[in-house]
């Protein structure tokens, strides 16, 4: 899985600019995701690629288009020195992997190969031959994002 | 017991004694809001988990604010579906074209937020109800899907911030500066996760306007909420708004703060927030040598009749400097039927600018003011991100209504009393 860096305070406005969200297509809003900072970002995500991030990823609005456009694009988990809440929040909710970790987001660089276990949140960064540990998901987060999210977990246990 | 105000509120709302900081809990919700952009999504999610109740046809309130009056066919189609939601569950407070206003502006000024309320929206600027003494925090479309239908949500307890307020207001600053000097303090992610309270002498120098752009804009340092306890300024401010019984909320004495920040008006001057991130805050007076093309005057943020009265009492009997534009939003209905009573609107009609009816549009790059490449405007709204407002190259400054109308005056960056 190939890294795709970027710095401090990566804001919902260029995940995904506002002038899109009269859409709620999956697809389209992926089209535009980040191209606001990063115009080639459609084009050079590959499926199961990571999002590597400074601090406060994810600031500013709420709206939810901005991991669902990072979960269409690809993206497998983003990594971050920390996340803005509601995006936190959002991303769990609709099954985006995020993983708060500020030695590998500091030390991952752009292109560098990674690969990350959930269950114990250890990160191999396999370009640099290093690893680094998040803190893994409880059982009930994990669940949540493999069943695809907050609503879809709910469908199933009903 | 040692709880902050927010505390306090969350532990009523989870039916316990007491909460403290990181503790998850489950809260019944007073309201819950969502909004054009964000209520679709909602409304899917709701649907495809197969929901057929909501937990209150009082409580649940939608508000088409942003793409409104609709800019194009999709966002008309977002519109239509909130509407045939709203008739199929006979909500009580659906806010369409015609009713509605910029949401969080609308939802105080209707009396559907009261102290001590627990309260959440698909909305970033949902914080904006801890001036009122409420919880009130954004959350995304899924969270507001699940909380339509069930009427209550979980949250991790926050930690908090305490903001002591002391000393007096300066002329021309506003509660926007007072938050934006704060940002510039603290930066975009001081208050992570956290709450903001303030408290202390100086609360009194802020009436519920400045309180509201206060703690409209505690998620812009990545607050979970803003919070105010409830004293005369609030009391009379919902004098005829709130007719149902509230509890109003202190801190304790022994409240405990992760750490305390002194805000000492004194020190306070007209602040404007230079591109692309709120906590670039600055002196309106270093501004003279940005040139602009565009003011805004609304949002959420500054759209309030007090809002439109500082940017009237500078633009009167003046004109916008040559190749200005000036967009002016009432934020509601009610502030736009005030402003030609109180001949606002002739004031800004003779000063060169245009009076929209309510709608979000300009603050996010929706319609009504989107900005070209290379253009730079002075905005009393709430963000400056890359291309929030525009093309990637555009520039936001954001500032107070007092600030925003100078600026329009000057043609660049101006303190208001360069302009008088």
């Amino acid at each position: 899985m190939k890294a795709h860096k970027y710095g401090d305070h990566v804001d919902t406005d260029v995940i995904i600019p506002a002038r899109y969200l009269a859409s709620q297509d999956a697809k389209e809003l992926a089209s535009h995701c980040m191209e606001d900072i990063d115009k080639n970002f459609h084009a050079k995500v590959k499926d199961g690629d990571i999002i590597v991030a400074g601090l406060n990823f994810g600031c500013g609005s709420s709206r939810e288009h901005a991991p669902v456009a990072i979960k269409a694009s690809g993206i497998s988990c983003v990594i971050a020195k920390s996340f803005a809440r509601i995006f936190y929040r959002n991303a769990i909710n609709i099954g985006l992997a995020i993983l708060e970790c500020p030695e590998a987001a500091e030390d991952i660089a752009d292109g560098d190969e990674v690969k990350i276990n959930f269950d114990t949140g250890v990160i191999t960064n396999e370009t640099k031959n290093k690893t680094y540990k998040a803190e893994p998901f409880p059982e009930f987060i994990k669940n949540m994002i493999n069943d695809g999210g907050l609503m879809a977990s709910l469908r199933k246990k009903s | 017991m040692s709880m902050t105000m927010t505390q306090k509120i969350l532990a009523a709302h989870a039916g316990l004694d007491e909460v403290h900081a990181g503790q998850l809990i489950q809260a019944k919700l007073d309201l819950t809001l969502g909004n054009d952009i964000t209520s679709p999504v909602a409304i899917n999610e709701f649907e495809a988990a197969g929901f057929d109740k909501i937990f209150d046809k009082d409580k649940v309130v939608l508000v088409m604010d942003h793409f409104t009056p609709n800019k194009d066919i999709k966002s008309a189609t977002q519109c239509k579906q909130c509407r045939t939601f709203a008739k199929r569950f006979n909500l009580t407070n659906f806010f369409d074209v015609g009713a509605m206003g910029i949401e969080h502006a609308l939802l105080p000024e209707q009396g559907l937020v009261a102290p001590g309320e627990a309260i959440i929206g698909a909305d970033s600027h949902t914080c904006t109800y801890g001036a009122v003494n409420a919880f009130s925090t954004g959350v995304g479309s899924t969270d507001l899907g699940a909380a339509m239908a069930v009427g209550y949500t979980w949250f991790k307890v926050p930690a908090a911030i305490k903001v002591n307020v002391t000393g007096k207001k300066k002329d021309f600053v506003s509660g926007k500066d007072v938050i934006l000097y704060l940002i510039g303090k603290i930066g975009v992610d001081g208050a992570l996760y956290k709450s903001l309270e303030f408290v202390g002498p100086g609360l009194k120098e802020l009436s519920m306007a400045d309180r509201l752009s206060i703690a409209n804009m505690a998620i812009e340092a990545g607050g979970k909420n803003g919070i105010f306890p409830v004293d005369d300024i609030t009391r009379e401010y919902l004098k005829g708004r709130v007719n149902r019984p509230w509890t109003a909320y202190d801190p304790d004495e022994d409240a405990e703060y992760e750490s305390v920040v002194e805000l000492n008006l004194d020190e306070i001057d007209c602040t404007v927030s230079w591109p692309h991130l709120p906590e670039n805050a600055k002196p309106a007076t270093e501004g003279k040598d940005i040139k602009i093309d565009q003011i805004v005057i609304g949002s959420c943020t500054n759209g309030r009749i007090e809002d439109l009265k500082a940017a009237a009492e500078i633009l009167k009997g003046k004109h916008l400097a040559e190749g200005v534009r000036g967009i002016i939003i009432p934020a509601t209905q009610s502030v736009y039927r005030e402003a030609i009573k109180l001949g606002y609107v002739e004031i800004f009609l003779d000063a060169g600018c245009i009076v929209s009816t309510p709608t979000c549009g300009p603050c996010l790059g929706g319609h009504m003011g989107v900005l070209a490449k290379g253009e730079r405007c002075v905005s009393t709204t709430n963000r400056n991100f890359v291309g929030r407002m525009g093309h990637t190259e555009s520039e936001v400054y954001l500032a107070s209504p007092a600030v925003a109308a100078a600026s329009g005056i000057a043609g660049h960056i101006a303190h208001p009393k360069e302009v008088l």
